[in-house]
């Protein structure tokens, strides 16, 4: 019998299951080789678990899904968590920062009838993962590599070194280097094929952070080239906030935590 | 055993949609009393945390509402911010971005036909299970999507949350020399389009009108995609305007008890964008080859006052707007020379700006305000689906009534018939809804379930 596989969404915005249906020269082969038994954003037959391989795309921000996660990883053989929600939080763990009863009235006219948790929270925060694929969104080639490297049952080869490494590879001029241009390349997972500098921008760390990293050697670089402490705070804390937290100095993290506090007033 | 009477049908899962929702429908003694999109996305709050963000933060931010249309999000988000600005970009700027837009339309229009509705019309689960019978046409179907894509990428970097766009512009344009392979791949999706039209004019579909005022954006001398000026259609035929700045004056919003995103009204009545929004407003400005394409799909000439408003007939309309766009994106490549520069300095202003597009799935308008600085001091994102919620829910009432007077469907038939109906007006529940669950509420006499 063919493995079985199943895609879940907590709160995202769609882009990294939808990067499993982007895979259009390798979707129908790999339709062949597993059994999509529930991918409701790609088909409305849904079949029971346990399901040998669970690609969870979304963070952890209401009760029910904090109970809807455990139940899918209670029906999981390996549970890989696709993207920066479910990998960090995502972009929504802005929240985790600031005053979510303050938040619910500004956008809400009825915040009460909006129920959500005081955080976004990674799947890991909640059950064991298998595997963590980083990106917003995810890359394509490495979504099918995980896919392979599970049915195949062994280790998926997705090296955790920055996006520095991918630069050289590509050839790309550092624009750090050359143009001043600040860049979380040095402290950002690989995975995009260093996107942006190769369109003259920096890295702005949407695969959150690389394997060894280093960030009180980076910020003094970002603020000689322009960014003063609010706009590192900004470049840091959007789309992989908590998890760059982890690596800020020790003062500065509590800093940020004070700052959380004066919102909530 | 009959059904009719009183019931509750609850549908906890929609498939085949973007997001997440679920639909309740209240039935009374054979009366369809209320019909329910739950849209039970978790709340995001994006409009919360933008404020106190840098006015060059909001294009890659807000892409992040959608992974299906982040380019939707980056044009408005950008054509607001430059209205606060006073900032107006050149006409090669707006091609590209009209050419960036154009690869979404097709990626997004092309998964909407063959991976979400055209397996409704030919009584399959999904695009997988359609490739065993349907095998080329699903992946022509794919090979479209992906022409998309590549545009997408080639242009914005990625397909999903693009990171070329900025304010005023680009962080890098295209030689003339990169475009160049697009072209072949463009006229065999020009091909596939026309394919796709020829195929979906083929299916049945049954008869059915919403019951709403159209809302679009229009331009003089072309089919609005990346602007464009805000335009009724109201059901009795009349056509008003109003500008983009007066948006929210037209389009209020209320929160209901059921529903994550917001409800809104038009002038105080349900409206609907999107295709079928689109091509009611703007279908005299298709290009000569999309106007073909209409009349080949049986949508009539939109130059002699011809109306699409059957929902299901909605497969129609992607599809001469995919054949659309495709030509667009060849006219604008075919046509471009690299700007001096990639994009146009936008220095703050203190003050508010209004931007709308067309996103794939309907009008998507921004508002921000920024202080001297360029702070957001506060931001309104309405999306399309938010907009389109009423609409949808009085489309699935009237169809649910029809079927339950006509032949009294079972809970599943019934089921199956709100789903579609859903589908047929490609909801993005992620920006608002995606994921439809259905209860039906039967009650009998005066017993309230």
């Amino acid at each position: 019998m063919a493995p079985t596989l199943a895609v879940f969404k907590l709160a995202s915005c769609d882009g990294c299951q939808l990067t499993l249906l982007d895979c259009e020269d390798e979707l129908l082969a790999l339709a062949g080789e597993v059994d999509i038994s529930h991918f409701l954003e790609a088909s409305s037959a849904v079949a029971p678990g346990p399901y040998d391989l669970s690609l969870v795309e979304g963070s952890v921000t209401t009760a029910a899904d904090a109970e809807r996660i455990r139940a899918i990883r209670a029906a999981s053989r390996h549970l890989v968590t696709i993207g920066a929600c479910a990998t960090a939080g995502g972009i929504q763990a802005l929240r985790n920062y600031a005053d979510v009863d303050e938040y619910r009235r500004v956008v809400y006219a009825h915040p009460e009838y909006v129920s959500t948790l005081a955080t976004s929270t990674p799947v890991s925060a909640h059950v064991d993962v298998d595997f963590e694929l980083r990106g917003c969104p995810i890359d394509r080639r490495q979504l099918i590599e995980v896919i392979t490297a599970f049915l195949a049952g062994r280790k998926p080869d997705v090296p955790d070194h920055s996006v520095c490494f991918e630069c050289k590879r590509r050839g790309t001029v550092c624009v750090t280097v050359a143009h001043g241009t600040p860049c979380l390349g040095p402290v950002t997972h690989a995975g995009c094929g260093a996107l942006c500098p190769a369109y003259q921008r920096g890295c702005f760390g949407c695969f959150g952070p690389s394997g060894s990293v280093n960030l009180p050697a980076l910020i003094p670089l970002l603020r000689r080239d322009g960014l003063d402490d609010d706009a590192v705070e900004r470049f840091l804390h959007t789309f992989n906030a908590p998890a760059f937290d982890e690596f800020t100095e020790p003062g500065k993290s509590d800093e940020s935590h004070e700052t959380g506090k004066e919102v909530r007033k | 055993m009959t059904h009719r009477g009183s019931r509750v049908l609850h549908v906890g899962s929609l498939s085949r949609v973007e997001g997440e929702g679920a639909l309740r429908l209240r039935v009374h003694d054979g009366t369809v009393t209320e019909a329910r999109l739950e849209i039970y996305e978790p709340p995001r709050f994006f409009e919360a945390f933008l404020r106190g963000r840098s006015h060059t933060e909001p294009p890659d931010i807000t892409a992040r509402v959608c992974g299906i249309c982040p380019v939707a999000y980056q044009m408005s988000a950008c054509a607001a911010i430059e209205d606060a600005c006073g900032v107006s970009v050149g006409p090669v700027i707006r091609d590209l971005r009209r050419l960036l837009y154009c690869g979404e339309w097709i990626e997004s229009q092309a998964l909407h036909i063959y991976l979400l509705h055209a397996p409704d019309f030919l009584g399959r689960a999904s695009a997988i299970d359609l490739a065993r019978t349907h095998r080329a046409e699903v992946e022509r179907g794919l090979r479209l999507k992906k022409a998309g894509n590549s545009l997408m990428e080639l242009l914005g970097g990625r397909a999903v949350h693009p990171v070329n766009v900025r304010l005023g512009g680009f962080h890098r344009v295209p030689t003339r020399a990169e475009l160049r392979p697009l072209q072949e791949e463009l006229k065999q999706a020009l091909d596939d389009a026309w394919d796709t039209v020829r195929w979906v004019a083929g299916f049945e579909f049954p008869d059915a009108r919403v019951e709403a005022d159209l809302l679009a954006l229009a331009e003089p001398d072309t089919y609005a995609i990346e602007g464009g000026t805000p335009t009724v259609l109201r059901l009795d035929g009349t056509r008003e305007s109003f500008p983009v700045r007066d948006f929210t004056e037209h389009v209020t919003e209320t929160h209901v008890a059921h529903s994550t995103a917001l409800h809104s009204r038009l002038d105080g009545r349900l409206h609907l964008t999107g295709s079928l929004a689109r091509f009611a407003i703007s279908g005299a400005r298709l290009s000569p080859v999309a106007l073909q394409a209409a009349v080949a799909a049986g949508l009539g000439d939109p130059r002699e006052g011809a109306v699409c408003h059957n929902p299901f007939r909605s497969i129609l309309v992607r599809a001469v707007e995919t054949v659309y766009a495709v030509g667009e994106a060849l006219r604008i490549i075919e046509a471009y020379e690299p700007p001096a520069r990639p994009y146009a300095e936008v220095p703050p202003v203190a003050g508010t700006g209004h931007g709308a597009t067309e996103a794939p799935r309907g009008l998507l308008y921004h508002r921000y305000e920024l202080d001297a600085d360029g702070v957001v001091t506060s931001a309104l994102l309405v999306p399309p689906t938010a907009q389109n919620q009423g609409a949808i829910e009085d489309d699935l009432r009237r169809l649910a009534q029809r079927a339950i007077t006509e032949h009294d469907p079972d809970d599943d038939e019934l089921t199956a018939l709100c789903e579609r109906a859903i589908r047929n007006h490609d909801p993005c529940i992620s920006c608002s809804t995606h994921f439809l669950d259905l209860t039906v509420v039967r009650t009998q006499g005066g017993c309230d379930a």
